[in-house]
């Protein structure tokens, strides 16, 4: 059975324009899958529709053999978004307890699962703090541990580190990395850096823009588990250069695919 | 957005100054300003009934207290019910247009001329309707006036939440009613306490306003215009210091209450950190 | 296997009927149904006898044709129509509304640039303006247009300072606010160019400023109006909408609809207000419409 079942999947908004176009992709449980592609072909349009936060226009979504929406009602995936989404009138450990409260987990129950979550991403001490009170680096590890507090199988993850600056986001990578391989759970991660979907992923689909489809898949063979020295091995060079071309012979305008260069300075 | 007066915005506050230091300006002003008063009406013959000195309303004030304080409290509990009755309901109607969403579509409109109409010129009618020496008079016209800017805010906040937050909720399969008691509400808790502060105001000026239309004399309002009608300004002063000392301490309860209930938003950042 | 329909568009033919048309249609709309409630309950109660929360009759609740009808009636026999005197009315308490939006205005806006420079005198003042405004201003109105009457001040002048002083406090806030709302980038490109505090006041906090201030004097139209209505009602001061609220109330009991009639002229001058600052705003601010304050 597949984590993620995609087939024929197209979606038209109202204004006639085609975000996808006739995607079909598998998905095997404990995979981690980066979609990268330019702006507008709509890879973060399909990572809602496996969510089922978003319709398909055609086609069928599976999520662990169950039709997304079903899918969705049982709780079998975590999200986490580019901005954190954290709520502000909640604590830290709050926020990560939210989903717990929503599956009416008892308070005993809830509380030791926040504990081991804050362990897991490493924010034990932080518990009572307030959202706004911490680095943005430390948000994305809060909405990462609420995305995984109540042990779903698959990880949904929409540019969760865009907004970060270049360290942050290695160092988060390889947090996300451990935190995988120590759920064994599945990722299907939405990004725009090459270096991160090679980085990351076991395979990359590559997405064209306009209408959006798989233009190609890439198996990243890698060696586990990845530290700091894989992004120096001149097989990952190899592979970056793989995806890049892949991306430029789906017709993506070179320096689209890379983030815009917009890393806050500090005042 | 509102009538009459605004919210004093959070940042406002912040440019006050917080330190005790920073208050020193506030009250070398403060004792200027009651100095040149005094010193100017002194000065120039200022006949007492323009403008008495601060030094005579003071002792008109505590000479009066006890009737001053019962007059006050008189007005205070019919601004009180009018605050009551239009708050809670400018929040239902709020949370009713925000659960159904073409409803606010097709009342907002009306909603934006009501506020833009002078709502207080149908005090004289609240005085008919139910009878003028009846407190509800008083109260159903501070409840109107409280009423718009209490509504407008609240459903301001109730719909002004980021389409991310309930799309999260959305993952989770939360029903309607989940995403309103965790998101919508507490999101709009800073707008509906912005229309409360709003609201105390209104209230007072819609009871103080509704009695010059007329009331029974055991009301400030009465005794106020009465006072002025037959030039007795010193003790029309006095009372419109009693109505103030209300008003800010009215206004003031309510500021508590929000910064105890919203002290997580970040702009209560500066009692949080250091 | 779940086969997922074809999602039907969520804009259906409402999406397709032109805006325009269902905006326009609403104000006759809203008024029909504003015109039924209001027949609708006057029926029901007095059929129904109904004493709460008021007693329905047609003192308390005239037909809206009445009230219509009371514009065209005249005062006196054969004296002019009651609109031609809510018409002069209306002028002269648009006048000391005006007069008082206007110096209230100039004077909030002077005020808010001069403390968005000086630190000590923010600090010094800001705390009185705040509070003020947990006062009830209108309390004072009587006393200030009374006072001032006995000097001999024009009692019209009396009014309009009244109006002047409710239009003020939303002017300097909001302008205060505006004047603060430029990045510090936006001020360090500003000094790049060796732009000193009077241009950068003229050529990035002012401008800055004006959505800030549209807001509030958006707010302050109707306040002014408010505050030359209410100004009025103590002062006896003949030839006001405030002067007939208090004169038309005298009669209710006998002639309702004349008081209604007032009120709908004061409704009026108010919505009146409100749109012409919308349209100045139109016309100053090119750009979006932002929703500040």
């Amino acid at each position: 059975m597949n984590a993620v079942s995609l087939k024929g999947v197209s979606k038209q908004f109202n204004a006639g324009v085609t975000a996808l176009d006739g995607i079909d992709l598998d998905v095997e449980p404990g995979e981690f899958v980066s979609l990268i592609g330019p702006s507008g072909c709509g890879k973060s349009t399909l990572l809602r529709i496996i969510g089922d936060l978003t319709k398909p226009t055609a086609g069928t979504v599976q999520v662990n053999g169950k039709p997304a929406e079903r899918a969705r009602r049982d709780h079998e995936y975590g999200i986490v978004f580019q901005d954190a989404v954290l709520y502000d009138w909640r604590t830290v450990a709050k926020n990560i307890s939210l989903p717990l409260e929503l599956l009416r987990w008892s308070r005993t129950r809830r509380n030791a699962r926040v504990k081991d979550m804050m362990e897991l991403v490493e924010l034990t001490g932080f518990e009572s703090h307030h959202p706004w009170q911490l680095s943005g680096g430390m948000q994305q590890r809060v909405s990462i541990a609420r995305a995984l507090s109540f042990s779903p199988t698959l990880l949904l993850m929409d540019e969760p580190f865009g907004a970060l600056d270049e360290m942050t986001r290695e160092r988060l990578n390889s947090e996300l990395l451990r935190i995988w391989q120590e759920t064994s759970s599945t990722v299907v991660f939405v990004t725009h850096s090459i270096p991160e979907a090679v980085f990351l992923s076991t395979r990359v689909v590559v997405m064209s823009a306009r209408p959006g489809r798989v233009a190609g898949l890439v198996d990243v063979d890698l060696p586990q588990p990845r530290t700091s020295a894989t992004r120096e091995e001149p097989r990952f060079f190899e592979l970056v250069t793989r995806v890049r071309e892949q991306l430029a012979a789906a017709g993506a305008p070179l320096g689209e695919t890379q983030e815009p260069a917009l890393v806050e300075e500090p005042l | 957005m509102s009538t009459i007066v605004q919210p004093v915005p959070r940042s406002v506050g912040r440019q006050i100054g917080r330190t005790a230091l920073d208050w020193i300006p506030a009250v070398a002003v403060f004792a200027i300003g009651i100095g040149a008063w005094q010193g100017i009406v002194v000065a120039f013959h200022i006949q007492e009934f323009l403008l008495p000195k601060p030094t005579a309303i003071g002792h008109a004030f505590w000479t009066q207290k006890s009737v001053l304080w019962s007059q006050g409290i008189y007005t205070f509990k019919e601004a009180l019910g009018g605050y009551a009755l239009g708050s809670g309901l400018g929040i239902l109607v709020a949370l009713l247009f925000a659960a159904w969403r073409p409803l606010a579509g097709a009342f907002m409109p009306y909603a934006v001329a009501a506020n833009a109409i002078p709502i207080i010129a149908f005090a004289p009618i609240m005085n008919n309707w139910f009878g003028l020496l009846n407190p509800f008079s008083k109260m159903a016209i501070a409840g109107v006036l409280c009423f718009f800017p209490v509504m407008i805010n609240t459903l301001r906040g109730l719909t002004s939440v980021h389409p991310s937050s309930i799309e999260l909720m959305q993952s989770y399969a939360a029903g309607r009613l989940s995403v309103f008691r965790r998101v919508r509400i507490p999101n709009a808790l800073p707008h509906i306490f912005t229309g409360l502060k709003v609201a105390t105001v209104l209230s007072m000026i819609g009871a103080i306003v509704g009695e010059y239309f007329g009331g029974p004399i055991e009301a400030l309002g009465v005794k106020i215009l009465n006072d002025s009608s037959y030039g007795n300004f010193t003790d029309a002063w006095a009372g419109i210091v009693m109505a103030s000392l209300l008003g800010i301490v009215f206004y003031a309860v309510v500021a508590l209450a929000e910064r105890l209930t919203t002290s997580w938003h970040p702009s209560a950042r500066a009692f949080h950190t250091e | 296997m779940s086969a997922i329909a074809v999602e039907p568009s969520r804009r259906g033919i409402v999406g397709a009927l032109p805006r325009a048309a269902a905006r326009a249609l609403l104000l006759p709309l809203g008024l029909a149904a504003l015109w039924g409630l209001w027949e609708g309950y006057r029926w029901l109660g007095i059929r129904g006898h109904w004493t709460w929360p008021f007693k329905v009759n047609d003192t308390n609740m005239p037909h809206l044709s009445k009230i219509w009808h009371a514009f065209g009636q005249p005062l006196q026999p054969d004296g002019p129509p009651l609109r031609h005197y809510l018409w002069h009315y209306a002028l002269f308490t648009g006048k000391e509304a005006l007069a008082g939006f206007a110096l209230g205005a100039v004077i909030g806006f002077l005020l808010a640039v001069v403390l968005a420079h000086s630190t000590l005198l923010r600090r010094g003042l800001l705390p009185y303006i705040v509070v003020s405004q947990t006062v009830p201003i209108l309390a004072i109105a009587p006393m200030v247009v009374l006072g001032l009457g006995t000097k001999g001040v024009n009692p019209w002048v009396a009014v309009a300072v009244i109006a002047a002083y409710l239009t003020f406090f939303p002017v300097a806030i909001n302008t205060l606010r505006g004047l603060h709302s430029p990045e510090p980038r936006a001020l360090e490109l500003m000094r790049s160019y060796a732009a000193g505090r009077w241009k950068i006041l003229w050529r990035l906090r002012v401008p800055a400023s004006l959505p800030y201030v549209f807001s509030a004097l958006k707010i302050s139209a109707t306040a002014s109006v408010i505050g030359a209505i209410i100004g009025e009602t103590p002062a006896s001061l003949q030839g006001g909408l405030g002067y007939a609220i208090v004169n038309f109330n005298q009669y209710y009991s006998t002639q309702p609809a004349n008081l209604w009639a007032t009120i709908i002229a004061c409704a009026l001058l108010g919505i009146t207000f409100f749109l012409a600052v919308v349209l100045l705003e139109r016309l100053v601010l090119k750009r979006a419409p932002e929703h500040v304050a």
